[in-house]
């Protein structure tokens, strides 16, 4: 079973944000690697580049707010050799920069990592703007691009470490607030696996990122209406583990997906588009239903747009009760 | 550095110019004024600025070439090939499936490209963050990095974006040369997007500026070597050139911009380039 923290369903849960495991990840990566460096639009400290900054100095480049100019001096820097890791807001970038990413970083097949923090409803009072809700998106629909969005800081950390070494292009999706960390230290993370967190019979509950948590509480609450769901984390969304997905949904014949993402072309797309060609069945995607987020407080608007345990559970409990189950012969 | 005169570096453009025309015939699409007025420019690098080894494209100590305009690919596809860093029969499939020589350069088809590129705007940076690397992380003084760009290029902002790091950075061996032909493909440069003050522009980002006739390979080659010895500054050569040169009904014509020649277009083409314009009456002088 994988190793979940014992105490995930307490008031005491430590939380973090996921960018601060991206800090620590990345300084580990440096010390790893000589070849790894990092480059930041003008957001160093925010997108916790500041740890790799101070111990690397002279690895750190500063590109000011410039978010075409932060990859493509990435994919120079790719091409002599070295690992570019670059952040910014992932409105930004991957935000304002696709074509150079879809150019210079995946079409020219560089080893270019795209840092996109601040992705997500959660990152709150700035607003709209500044929730990006089509990152995976973008990102996933580019060939040789791994696109990951670890589920809490301790994840991120390996993530991060993980996409240091795989010689590809690579996004990773990071959010501002603190999330609660329901992985341990000795928690398998592989790129391109998915996790089974809870195993359940009645439906599968898919989630990337911190709404992976989400799904946990789910789990909980539909447990007290009778429902056993098993729930699968996704970190990985490309390559998608596509054994441990078609398994989990042979087993129950129901799925759900979850993001804290437009959910058409994100990661339930994904999931949708693999089951639909496979093992066509009921799927419930729950995520941004075409529309932009806006201000408020991170939890607020979780709860506003569905997005936290209960909420879900409520969603997921009356899928369960219309939709009938993919038979298997 | 090369070993060819002067007078043997023109008959290697004129060369570069024949090629160019063929290939385009061939494939039947591609730009053909751009690649014409590069063709000095790209003699005096691959045959003499650049040090690098065609038989050995990934050698570690060479120069680095990238070409932002992407566009104008098919004049660096026959610079390459004159020097040997593929056979010429391949220059043939240009444009085809299949093909190496895709109409937009990419790194991962044919040994010797830097860089994937046709959007433009790109370029400077990624030869900035080249740059960058060998002048502060592997600190390698011996390499240089060259960059080609377009005039009409520079409307993108991606271009000012790397200007500005450049600058500050002081990228000593990051050499740029501007294809000052004043043809894109709605017009005159000044009349679709004003670049003027071109030469202030550059200066004013930190940037030392040198302005060349780009048909002139001497002008050229001595512009290149005085930028390997700025070193505290990157170098921008802003190359006058004429748009088509070396075919008489192509020149200053911007319609040519976007357009290959059909198969009477690439006869008199070749012969205008055999002649020398009418220069030189017999056949197969180059």
């Amino acid at each position: 079973m994988y190793p979940l923290r014992d105490d995930i369903y307490s008031n005491d849960v430590p939380e973090e944000p996921t960018r601060a495991g991206f800090g620590r990840g990345l300084l580990a990566a440096g010390e790893e690697n000589e070849a790894v460096v990092a480059l930041c639009a003008d957001l160093t400290e925010s997108t916790q580049m500041h740890l790799f900054k101070e111990k690397f100095p002279e690895r750190f480049v500063e590109i000011g707010v410039a978010e075409q100019n932060l990859v493509t001096v990435a994919s120079g820097m790719a091409r002599a050799g070295k690992i570019p890791f670059t952040s910014s807001y992932a409105a930004f970038s991957p935000g304002r920069n696709w074509e150079q990413i879809r150019t210079t970083a995946t079409l020219n097949n560089q080893p270019v990592k795209i840092v996109g923090s601040h992705a997500g409803v959660s990152v709150g009072p700035d607003g709209a703007t500044h929730q990006m809700l089509e990152d995976i998106a973008l990102m996933r629909v580019l060939p040789n691009m791994v696109v990951v969005a670890p589920g809490d800081s301790v994840e991120a950390e390996k993530a991060t470490r993980a996409i240091a070494k795989n010689g590809q292009p690579s996004y990773l999706r990071l959010a501002r607030e603190k999330t609660p960390i329901f992985s341990t230290e000795d928690a398998p993370f592989e790129l391109g696996k998915a996790y089974v967190l809870k195993e359940g019979t009645d439906v599968s509950l898919l989630g990337t990122g911190t709404l992976s948590y989400q799904l946990l509480l789910a789990a909980k609450y539909l447990e007290q209406r009778g429902i056993n769901a098993e729930v699968v984390h996704v970190p990985t969304i490309k390559p998608l583990d596509e054994e441990t997905i078609l398994a989990s949904a042979r087993k129950t014949g129901r799925v759900v997906t979850a993001e804290e993402a437009q959910m058409a072309g994100g990661f339930g797309g994904v999931v949708t588009e693999f089951l639909s060609a496979t093992l066509p069945m009921p799927i419930k995607r729950i995520g941004m239903a075409d529309r932009f987020g806006e201000s408020g407080a991170p939890n607020e608007l979780l709860d506003y747009f569905g997005l936290t345990g209960e909420k879900m559970a409520e969603e997921i409990f009356r899928f369960t009760e219309e939709m009938p189950r993919y038979h298997q012969n | 550095m090369g070993s060819l005169t002067i007078s043997q570096l023109e008959q290697k453009a004129n060369v570069i110019r024949q090629d160019i025309i063929r290939m385009l015939q061939e494939a039947g699409s591609g730009h053909s004024a751009g690649p014409l007025g590069l063709a000095d420019i790209f003699a005096a690098l691959y045959f003499d600025i650049l040090n690098i080894r065609p038989e050995e494209p990934e050698w570690t100590e060479r120069d680095v070439f990238f070409l932002s305009n992407g566009h104008t690919v098919p004049v660096q596809y026959a610079a390459m090939a004159e020097a040997g860093f593929f056979d010429k029969t391949e220059l043939s499939t240009l444009r085809k499936l299949g093909s190496r020589l895709q109409g937009h350069p990419e790194r991962e088809k044919l040994p010797g490209i830097e860089s994937t590129s046709g959007p433009l705007g790109s370029g400077l940076s990624q030869a900035s963050g080249y740059a960058y690397t060998l002048q502060y992380l592997d600190k390698n003084p011996h390499r240089f990095v060259y960059v080609v760009m377009g005039d009409g290029e520079l409307n993108e902002g991606n271009i000012w974006e790397a200007a500005m790091f450049a600058g500050k950075n002081k990228l000593g061996q990051l050499i740029a040369f501007i294809d000052r032909n004043n043809i894109q493909i709605d017009g005159t440069t000044e009349d679709v997007m004003p670049l003027e003050d071109l030469r202030g522009k550059w200066e004013s980002f930190g940037w030392h500026v040198l302005e060349i006739d780009g048909h002139n390979i001497e002008s050229i080659i001595d512009a290149a070597s005085q930028a390997r010895a700025i070193t505290n500054r990157p170098t921008v050569i802003i190359s006058h050139t004429i748009p088509g040169k070396g075919v008489d009904f192509m020149e200053y014509n911007y319609k040519w911009h976007g357009m290959p020649p059909n198969a009477e277009q690439a006869k008199e083409a070749l012969e205008d380039l055999r002649t020398l314009g009418g220069k030189i009456t017999h056949e197969g002088a180059a």
